[in-house]
Order: C-alpha cells, then structure tokens, then sequence
C-alpha cells in the first residue's frame, strides 16, 4: 500500500488547526460558509491528505492516483484549505473565496485544483465513488477511492442505492467516511431522521465498519490506511465528530452550520483555535 | 422492415464491446440484455440493479475513469428520475456517457404514463454539453451508437420498445445533421421518431397531390440543432409543422420555434402528444392514431392554415386552397 506521509515538521494534529484557521478566514468573507460542517470532518481531511491519500498536487491527474470525493460538498471550505495546504494551488488564494471572480464556489467544483468532481447536491458521492472504483479494478490497478458522508446526508436514498451496489460488486478498495456530527441544518439527525444503530445498518448492507474518534487524526489515519479491512467488503469509517469542534461558542450547536462570522467573532474564533493549539 | 430500435442498439453494441475494451454496458434490470447477451459481453456487461440514481452515478465515476458507459433504462427513469445525475455529474463533467433509453414517447403503450416519456426531450435539450437524438429506426440506431464513439460527451439516445417500420432507404443519418428527406418550397415539416417522421412522408405525398410542395425535415438531433439546415428550408416556406411522440411542450416544435421566431421567423404549428397523461390502453400504434399524430393530421393542419392565411391576405399561394 502507497502511504503517501508528507509531514515533516508538521504533525496531523497542527495541520488540521491550519485547516480550521482557514475556514474561519473564509467564513469571515462576505459570504460565510459551512463553518460546523467544515470543523467536523477537518481530522478525517487532514488524515487523509497528509498520509492516507496516494495524491501528488504536481500530477493531479495521474491514473493511479488514489480518488477522494467530498460527497458532503458544502464542507468546500474545509476541503478548499485542505488542497491548499497540500500543495495543490496557494494558500493565499484562499483569501478569494466566495467573492466574486473566484473559482472557490460555495460547493466544490472541477476548476478548482485536487477537486475530483463537483458536489454538493447530497447523496451523489458514494455511486461516484462505486464507478471510480470499479474503473480501477478493471484497469487493473491498486489505486483507492475515498468518499467523505455527511450524516444527515445519509437521509438521501441514493447513498443506500450505491451502498447495495458497493457491496454487491464486492468493491474493496471504496472506502467511505461518514462525519458523523449528529446535528443537520435545523436540528439532530436524532430527532429529524434516526440514524442509529448506524454501524449496524451498514454492516447490515454488507460493508466492514468501524466506528471511532473522528477527532483523532492519526488514529484515523491507521483505521484509513488499513482499507480494506474485510476482503471483499467495501469499507465505511464512521468518524464521531462535533459539528463546529474546536470553536467553544458554536461546538455541538446547529447554529454553526452556516456562518457568517462578524470581525468580533472572527476574533474570538482566531483566539479560541490558539487557545485549543496551545492546550493540545 | 419492422425492427425495434433497442434491439438494433443491443445488437450493434455487442460486437463494438469487444473491439473497444473501453466500453462498459451498465444495465438496470431492464432485461433487454438476455443471460446470452451478457455473456457474449463478457465482464463489460454490468446489471446493477434497479438503482437509476446509482447506474448514472456509477457510469459518471467510470467514465471519469476512462471509460466509456453504455447505461440501459427506460426513458421515463432516465429523464425524470435520474436527471439530476445527468445534469451534475455527467452533463456539468461533459463524461461520455450514452444514455440509452428505451421506451421513449408512446413506446410504453398499455404500461401506461409511469413509463411512457413525453418529456425527455424537453428536458435533455436544455442541459448544456448533452447530445440528444431520436433515431427513426435501427439503420439509424445503429449509425449512432457507432458514431457515438468518436463523440465527445454526453449523449442520449431515445429509444422504443416494440418493432417500428423502416424509414425508406436513405443515407444514414448523422449526428448533429438534419436529414432532409425530400425538398419543397412550400411548406417545411420537421420530425423526430418512427411514426412521426414516416407520417410527414406520407403527409407530404398527399400535400403534393393539393399542389403543395413540402420539404420533409427528419430532425432527429435535438441538442446540438441544426439550426443552419431548418433556417434554409424554412425560409422560402410560409408554414412549418412539427410532429413528435412528446408533449407539444419544449420538445422538437419547441426547438423549431425558439430557432425560427429569432432567425427567420415564420409560422410554426406544433403538433405532438397535448399536454395531458394518455388516459387509455393502447399500444404505440393505437395511442400515436389516438392522439392523431398522423399523416391526415399533417395535411389538415398545413391545409387549415394556409387556407386561413389565404383568406386574409397573409400569402400569394392562393393557388393550392382548392
């Protein structure tokens, strides 16, 4: 298996604060973004980018590059700093986003450097993810497709369709992510449409899970490298994160789902990731 | 001769999988494909279930990958079920996938307005990047999944279910290319579709026996349209009437009129399905007479009209109102 581990000096841990302190910069623009969204899954972004992923931001289209979609596109944030830091286009590009010119929308798109395609009407990835994978194995190559779910998310029928699909086609080398926050836009995915027992559900529709801290990048980052874990069995991570991890005035808080953050609270945000960096 | 046109697809299909290794034939249980078939395809056949959103998705996904996808549904499945997977992930990526649809227009007959498609085409022609073409019968069918290989994009190809008459031998038609069938300065019926098309054949017989001269326009590609060879035939003309298996809405006549009404405008009469679900049994025959997308129709309307325009003054052809 390809580990592609670029960190030098860095650590999993002080990429993903990068990650974050990007996303409260864009989510201080004129147009906010999914800021809580964006926090949860930024441990699984920073896992898989800087060590998990066979990616290489000077051959972006490589055949054998490993595939990740970001089928919860409104965390295009969270994967904009991401692709950033890791090369794929300048951080200092970041600083555009969400105004006008740029090519940094608010769900990601092909134009955009390390985007494989675009998403952000819910519940397109994981079938992508199924036709990257099956390409692969009948071009005969060892290549992995990634597919990073929301949970509420997996309210959409298609993703159930693409989950049969995967196990029946016995696509081992998918490997599904779910950011499992427990908060949708309004409310918790709990009260809205139940998801538990969610490990149970999909082990039912025949994929190998394991269920863990999202918040812990290397661990994550073992769990992902491992994939497959069960021959023959597409696999599926369920991450347990906190929408908006990170910020105390918005963590676990619906509210955090889109924002818009005032200099005031940009400020407070700034100071409370030094703050979490420091206690880390 | 008869011959159904997802046949002609099948059969022209089989034999290209296995001189382009590339190509992928991705089904949804449509059954159009026997145990023989797939496995004359070998592992280039895919049945992935009843799962139209996942058989685009996974066809997209392949075809970013390099490949090129076939996918099997019915054109009510295709169209309105799955369109949001066509327009974000095949459509916005221009991937060649080919989407083949059967059971387009009237096709469906007694299964009913569930999966009689009345509206793909209204709907695909608007997705930018799409090709969209109704082949009129397996000559032509075939033509286009061979050209299809050397098409960039997307296509969708509408196809019908039952055997449907041969159109008179011709050219094969190609993609992107009105195919005229016959010339008249008079009037200018356009078509797409078995019935419909070999009906503006008939209707331009019987137009020519009242001493009106029609040009036969067989437009069998809806997205790119070919703008250049409908402006040429409509120019001399005083009327053109279009005829198709879809509601008269935004299909073929609606592309004929947005096309003429801003570059050379003239009258257009749009004859096709009225905007209603088909509300009785009948097969693709009976409902195409019932709805009266027929030869006798044609005629009457071009008659009607240019006796109308004749009586106030709108035309110099009183000649042909007899």
């Amino acid at each position: 298996m390809t580990v592609t581990r670029v960190l030098e000096r860095d650590t999993l841990d002080t990429v993903a604060a990068r990650i974050r302190s990007h996303v409260v910069d864009m989510c201080a623009g004129p147009e906010g973004g999914h800021l809580g969204g964006a926090f949860s899954c930024a441990d699984v972004l920073a896992a898989l980018y800087f060590s998990v992923l066979n990616v290489d931001p000077r051959r972006p289209e490589d055949p054998d590059r490993d595939r990740f979609l970001l089928s919860k596109g409104h965390a295009a944030v969270g994967l904009y700093a991401t692709l950033a830091e890791r090369g794929f286009f300048p951080v200092a590009e970041l600083a555009g986003y969400g105004r006008p010119g740029s090519r940094l929308m608010g769900h990601p798109v092909r134009a955009v450097p390390g985007v494989e395609m675009p998403t952000g009407s819910l519940g397109h990835g994981l079938a992508l993810g199924c036709g990257f994978a099956l390409a692969a194995r009948y071009a005969g190559r060892t290549s992995r497709s990634f597919v990073l779910l929301g949970d509420g998310e997996l309210q959409e029928g298609s993703v159930w369709e693409a989950a049969i699909a995967a196990a029946s086609l016995r696509l081992d080398r998918l490997v599904a992510v779910v950011d499992r926050n427990g908060l949708q836009l309004t409310g918790s995915t709990e009260s809205i449409s139940p998801m538990e027992p969610l490990a149970d559900r999909w082990r039912s529709f025949g994929w190998a899970v394991r269920d863990v801290d999202g918040h812990d990048p290397d661990r994550l980052a073992d769990h992902l490298d491992a994939a497959p874990w069960e021959p023959g069995k597409p696999s599926v991570l369920i991450a347990r994160t906190v929408k908006g991890q990170g910020l105390p005035f918005l963590a676990g808080r619906s509210a955090s789902h889109y924002v818009t953050l005032s200099p005031r609270n940009h400020a407070r945000a700034v100071r409370a990731l030094r703050d979490m960096e420091v206690a880390g | 001769m008869s011959r159904a046109t997802r046949e002609a697809y099948r059969d022209s299909l089989l034999p290209l999988l296995k001189r382009h290794p590339e190509l992928m034939c991705l089904d949804s249980d449509t059954g159009l494909f026997s145990a023989e078939h797939a496995a004359a395809a070998d592992d280039q056949y895919l049945n992935l279930g009843i799962a139209e959103h996942n058989l685009m998705g996974v066809a997209a996904g392949m075809a970013a990958s390099g490949r090129m996808p076939f996918v099997n549904t019915m054109a009510a499945f295709a169209t309105s079920r799955a369109l949001e997977v066509i327009k974000i992930d095949i459509a916005y990526n221009r991937l060649p996938v080919r989407i083949m649809a059967t059971h387009g227009g009237l096709a469906a007959g007694h299964l009913g307005p569930t999966h009689q498609a009345l509206e793909d085409l209204a709907v695909l022609r608007v997705l930018p990047a799409m090709t969209v073409v109704v082949p009129a019968d397996a000559t032509a069918t075939e033509a286009f999944v061979e050209q299809s290989l050397n098409l960039p994009g997307p296509l969708y190809v509408r196809l019908g279910r039952k055997p449907t008459p041969a159109l008179p031998p011709a050219p094969p038609p190609v993609i992107g290319q009105a195919q005229t069938l016959r010339r008249g300065g008079d009037v200018v019926l356009a078509s797409c579709g078995p019935y419909p098309v070999l009906a503006c054949l008939a209707a331009a017989d019987a137009l020519a026996e009242h001493g009106i001269e029609a040009t036969v326009l067989n437009m069998h590609t809806l997205r790119p349209f070919d703008t250049e060879t409908l402006v040429a035939a409509a120019r001399p003309a005083t009327l053109v009437v279009t005829l198709e298996e879809h509601w008269r809405s935004g299909g073929l006549g609606g592309a004929v009129a947005e096309t003429l009404a801003e570059t050379a405008p003239t009258r257009v009469l749009r004859l096709g399905v009225p905007d209603q679900f088909v509300d009785e049994v009948g097969s693709q025959e009976h409902l195409v007479a019932h709805y009266d997308l027929t030869a006798e129709r044609v005629v009457r309307a071009v008659r009607t009209a240019l006796d109308t325009a004749a009586r106030s003054g709108r035309t110099d052809r009183k000649e042909h109102i007899s």
